[in-house]
């Protein structure tokens, strides 16, 4: 990661966790806690989507898998809370890489096709398995977050944790694709033919960075499972496999500060627009449908290059290595 | 860059009889040669003679329907692209493959690839051992850039560079992988005469750091001009071999590409 990543991500972390001190708004801070998880989960989308060149639309799946393996874990066996939410890590990382190795080794977006239907079928058994998921009516009671006897039973304190592991992802993705296995995942998302040749594995990369990108949405799932302590299939439906897909597109496809962008910008949005009641949803589609057609490139590198002299970098979203540029 | 050394009169590669059909059409027909250490070998033909479909069969790229093909002995045929590379043979493209996305430096970064070892968990937390690595692969890879040139342009985009700049390029990207066996596809098509020249000129000089090549190309005054041995296919057939000066007068060659 170069010097200026290295000062944007500790400028980022300042603002983040001075934010409780000057805000005193509990619910908006919920709001936030809610966008720090989201944003987990957009990074690892993100490494699929920019880095591996392949789009999941079952993201909610592994975020719900996190989820319910989490609180079924916990609150139904008694498991200890963080090496649950380790275990449910893991189990998610095995369900992926069995979804990967047949559909990715193919060429095409098949995993596509394989993420939606696994979506559906994780919602159908999150309802249908009511002895052990509660079914429609959710899971309640599930036991909050702890560190060595200190329980985060408010969004205040909860603020922060939350907030460390998503500054914790960012810095690790940052590091992820400043690295030779990043150079290898950014070759192969843009020329594969090239990549392979040039002696990249291109199909173990792709499935290992949908796995990694599973993992990420679990351990969302799971924070976000032992922080709102109920859940519910419904939030776990394909609505949320777009919703993440759609801040991935608003922030940039490839740009892992779009991702954080984008995720906290979807976040408050629909918050703001309640404002105008009926017509949120209207407003929302629009806003979607404009950043689309005229940034197709999302919304962040504009934002970016205004602040930036160097067109190069912004136009190429890639954060690899500080371009001098022609 | 380092020399290699090699016994004399080994053989670097060796193609047996390697048929490649698509569909009804034989772009290569029970293909046999064999090629020593340390030499330009060019191969020539007509358009559609099977040269690119030779290179995508030996890189992997497309797997023979039959026939063998031996790199250093060992049969290659059946692997896939990486793990031909692996071994030690590596390519550069007719129509330029660059990783457009990336600057001129990140291009020869990638193609050490299969020389480096840093993992996912190196990635992730940039151990001691990942950053000393990382610290070679920039070196080597300005290195390379300066052998060719483009040290200048190291922080450009490679898509922001001039074709003949490109080619080069992509040629960097290619010894990056520190291959025993370079193949070249056409690098001076749509290059004028001076960067054809030029380009030469840097085919001679990286022989002369004891790499083998070969050569496909379609321009006869660098073929004849460079080459230590030239290999002329048609319809997917070789019609001759030989030294270039023996090529330019062999019946069977000129009949080939003047049609009569």
């Amino acid at each position: 990661m170069g010097k200026k990543n290295k000062i944007y991500l500790l400028a980022y972390a300042l603002i983040i966790f001075l934010v409780p001190a000057i805000w005193k708004n509990n619910y908006h801070l919920m709001v936030l806690n809610i966008a720090a998880l989201n944003i987990v989960v957009v990074i690892g989308l993100n490494l699929l989507m920019g880095f591996a060149g392949q789009i999941s639309l079952g993201h909610a799946a592994f975020f719900g898998l996190g989820a319910y393996l989490s609180a079924i874990f916990t609150a139904t066996f008694g498991f200890p809370l963080w090496p649950t939410i380790i275990l449910a890590m893991v189990i998610t990382g095995m369900v992926a890489y069995a979804i990967g190795i047949p559909t990715l080794k193919l060429e095409g977006h098949y995993l596509v096709m394989a993420t939606l239907g696994f979506n559906i079928i994780i919602y159908i058994l999150m309802i249908q398995l009511d002895g052990v998921t509660g079914g429609p009516s959710g899971f309640p009671g599930i036991p909050r977050l702890q560190v060595g006897g200190f329980v985060f039973d408010s969004d205040r304190k909860i603020y922060y944790l939350l907030w460390t592991i998503s500054v914790g992802t960012l810095l690790l993705s940052l590091n992820l694709i400043h690295s030779r296995v990043g150079r290898a995942m950014a070759a192969l998302s843009h020329n594969e033919i090239a990549a392979r040749c040039a002696g990249i594995d291109t199909e173990n990369y792709k499935v290992k960075v949908f796995v990694i990108s599973a993992v990420l949405a679990s351990l969302a799932g799971s924070c976000y499972a032992h922080y709102i302590t109920f859940i519910s299939p419904g939030t776990f439906s394909f609505f949320y496999s777009i919703q993440v897909v759609t801040m991935v597109l608003i922030g940039g496809i490839g740009s892992l500060w779009g991702s954080v962008f984008g995720a906290i910008l979807l976040t408050i949005l629909p918050e703001i627009l309640h404002a105008v009641k009926e017509y949120n949803v209207l407003i929302y589609g629009i806003i979607l449908m404009v950043v689309l057609i005229f940034f197709p490139q999302g919304l962040f590198p504009v934002v970016a290059g205004i602040f930036r002299k160097r067109k190069d970098e912004a136009r190429s979203g890639m954060e690899l290595v500080p371009g001098k540029g022609p | 860059m380092p020399e290699k050394v090699f016994q004399q009169n080994q053989t670097i590669l060796e193609t047996r009889e390697i048929t490649m059909r698509f569909g009804g059409l034989e772009a290569l027909n029970a293909l046999s040669f064999s090629i020593a250490p340390h030499q330009i070998v060019s191969v020539i033909g007509p358009n559609g003679a099977g040269k690119t479909t030779l290179l995508n069969a030996i890189t992997g790229v497309y797997s023979p329907n039959s026939g063998e093909i031996l790199f250093r002995g060992m049969p290659i045929s059946g692997l896939k692209p990486f793990q031909i590379t692996a071994r030690g043979i590596n390519r550069t493209f007719q129509q330029v493959q660059l990783f457009s996305n990336m600057t001129v430096l990140e291009n020869v970064m990638v193609g050490m690839h299969p020389r480096t070892k840093s993992g996912f968990w190196d990635g992730l937390f940039h151990f001691a051992s990942e950053r000393r690595e990382e610290k070679k692969i920039r070196e080597k890879a300005e290195t390379l850039l300066d052998f060719f040139g483009l040290l200048p342009k190291a922080y450009w985009m490679s898509a922001h560079v001039s074709i003949a700049d490109q080619k080069r390029l992509e040629i960097a990207r290619a010894m990056a992988g520190e291959p025993e066996l370079l193949l070249l596809d056409e690098p001076v098509a749509g290059l004028n005469i001076r960067e054809t020249e030029a380009m030469g000129d840097l085919i001679i000089k990286l022989k002369q750091t004891g790499q083998t090549i070969i050569l496909v190309e379609h321009n006869m005054h660098l073929v004849m001009g460079i080459s230590d041995w030239v290999i002329v296919l048609h319809h997917g057939a070789k019609i001759g071999e030989g030294r270039p000066e023996e090529m330019q007068k062999d019946s069977r060659v000129v009949e080939a590409y003047l049609g009569t």
